[in-house]
């Protein structure tokens, strides 16, 4: 993990408050990894003061460029939105534990949940996946139609079933709905419930979640993000530096 | 780098910046970003008796220019403290200042007799001051009566010098400053978290788990100068100050107030280089203030014959 002044080159709305920012850094790499996160400074005082955990979309080594794609929503994300290219944005990174791309061979087949602000990372996940020969199949679910981003992004990488709460565009209802499928593996990001109701796919092939937690320091030193680990009152992990991704079953969701 | 060197209780400090308890954890994180020789000490976790888990998540909220958090003490627990974290943090030469907490006075007593025994435990900081759990913590710092027992009792079987954390949730901390002191307290350090709390619009409850927190942060610092202003008049022991500190400027500001060395919390969150930089950064600071060494500046706030050469300008 480094500290990099990374420029930003380019910032546009993608769907409604959706920002997609790509950062520039010579030492961005493929040493950023599919499910790890950056924990970005927004604007230059304390107000707000801590960083903001943004989940990697899209990694180009050769470039040295970072995509990320988060949800203006509270004071930093929407500083961070009005910031034009040119603009020095200070980030940590690459940090946490990413999915386990390596573990899934060739001819595999893999289904890739995302629910919400939970879909970008999903989409760096697949194209490595894919560049492994794995057969990558996406569900993603969004509130409504003006929530739904990347649609063309993941339709170029496989199958995409996209569900809205409201049904006012795909399948309506919820991921859950759309999960009648087989799969060695399944990865997924986004809000507990949706996550809780994954865990009970463990009996069909390998899960893997990305968790979402209030974070301070990103780096595993202040125990703000901590989750309880099945069967124990005591043992812990972090989800800023043991996680965000766990295997289903690992940690108390 | 000597125009920085301070001598405290237990503690030759090569410079007078370390992390703050609580924001470090034991060092392991943050060694991964710089040497930690850098620090001038290492301010440790908490650690009590017993591995606590601590509160339950939400643990922070933000706040403007600060943070809430109600961690809850979560820690190994002494055993594991000594036999894992210590000795990784011998590696290091740096000063380590044990956090002690506890529930009980016996709590304090037994983990400061045996934590005070590890070798690079220079000094202990007795956390009376806690405001995040229910029992012991802030009970015992916001009275007194028994802010001076427990000080007493762990003067006695210390074997380093003891410095009490000082809640800033108290009505007049000069009499919890003045009861541990004659309770033979070696130094203070001051100040913990202001209580605090948010509620979320959406679901109309307190953001964190836990209801209330501890506030910290830029936004606590005047409260923390003030204090120390207050407290470094009226007792003889020396000040560790802390509070929202983030540049040299504010270590200087500590030191005009009564401080004789600093420790830097919330920061290290924002920015994990930002003990070594304020480190950097006062050798410069000093020179543009006409300040040959760092010791001059302690108290000059209320020293009345002295004024700095910039301020004339």
């Amino acid at each position: 993990m480094k500290q990099l002044k990374t420029e930003l080159v380019n910032q546009r709305k993608i769907a409604a408050s959706i920002y997609e920012a790509v950062l520039y850094h010579e030492s961005i790499d493929d040493q950023f990894k599919p499910g790890q996160f950056v924990h970005v400074k927004a604007g230059a005082g304390s107000d707000p003061l801590l960083r903001r955990p943004i989940s990697i979309c899209h990694v180009d080594p050769e470039e040295h460029l970072l995509t990320m794609i988060y949800r203006a929503e509270g004071k930093g994300t929407n500083l961070l939105k009005n910031e034009v290219p040119g603009a020095v944005i200070d980030i940590l990174g690459p940090l946490g534990n990413g999915f386990p791309v390596d573990e899934v061979k060739s001819g595999q087949k893999a289904v890739l949940v995302g629910g919400g602000i939970g879909v970008p990372p999903l989409y760096y996940l697949s194209e490595k996946l894919r560049e492994r020969g794995v057969a990558v199949h996406h569900v993603n679910g969004f509130q409504s139609k003006e929530s739904v981003f990347y649609e063309n992004e993941f339709k170029e990488l496989g199958p995409l079933t996209i569900t809205t709460a409201d049904g006012s565009y795909g399948e309506s209802g919820f991921v859950t709905s759309q999960l009648d499928l087989s799969f060695d593996y399944l990865f997924a990001c986004g809000p507990s419930p949706m996550l809780q109701a994954l865990e009970a796919y463990r009996s069909k092939g390998k899960v893997y979640l990305s968790l979402e937690q209030r974070m301070g320091c990103g780096i595993g030193a202040c125990l703000a993000c901590v989750c309880h680990v099945h069967g124990s009152d005591l043992a812990y992990r972090k989800v800023c530096s043991d996680g965000p991704v766990f295997e289903a079953g690992e940690v108390v969701l | 780098m000597s125009r920085l060197t301070i001598e405290l209780p237990g503690l030759s400090l090569k410079n007078p910046v370390m992390p703050a308890s609580g924001c470090f954890g034991f060092g392991r994180e943050y060694s991964k970003f710089y040497n930690l020789e850098k620090l001038g000490a290492i301010m440790v976790k908490a650690t009590t008796q017993e591995p606590r888990f601590g509160n339950p998540t939400p643990r922070v909220a933000e706040t403007s220019s600060g943070m809430l958090n109600a961690i809850g003490l979560q820690n190994p627990g002494l055993d594991n403290v000594l036999q894992s974290e210590l000795p990784w943090l011998s590696q290091y030469d740096v000063p380590v200042i044990a956090n002690v907490a506890g529930s009980t006075i016996e709590d304090y007593i037994a983990v400061s007799e045996k934590i005070s025994k590890a070798e690079n435990v220079h000094a202990l900081e007795l956390n009376i001051s806690c405001p995040n759990v229910k029992e012991g913590g802030l009970a015992f710092g916001t009275v007194a009566e028994t802010a001076y027992e427990v000080t007493k009792e762990v003067k006695k079987v210390s074997r380093v010098p003891v410095y009490v954390k000082l809640s800033p949730n108290v009505t007049d901390i000069v009499s919890i400053a003045k009861a541990v002191e004659k309770a033979g307290a070696d130094g203070l350090t001051m100040i913990n978290t202001l209580l605090g709390m948010r509620i979320d619009l959406k679901t109309g409850k307190p953001i964190l788990a836990n209801g209330a927190g501890g506030l910290s942060g830029p936004a606590i610092k005047p409260v923390a100068i003030r204090m120390i202003h207050q407290v470094s008049q009226e007792v003889s022991i020396p000040i560790i100050g802390m509070g929202g500190i983030q540049s040299a400027e504010d270590v200087v500001e500590y030191f005009l107030a009564g401080a004789s060395a600093v420790a830097v919390g919330t920061a290290n969150f924002v920015d994990p280089f930002c003990c070594p930089t304020i480190i950097e950064d006062l050798p410069p600071l000093l020179d543009e203030l006409g300040v040959n060494h760092i010791n001059e500046l302690i108290g000059r706030s209320w020293k009345n014959e002295w004024t700095l050469q910039s301020s004339s300008r």
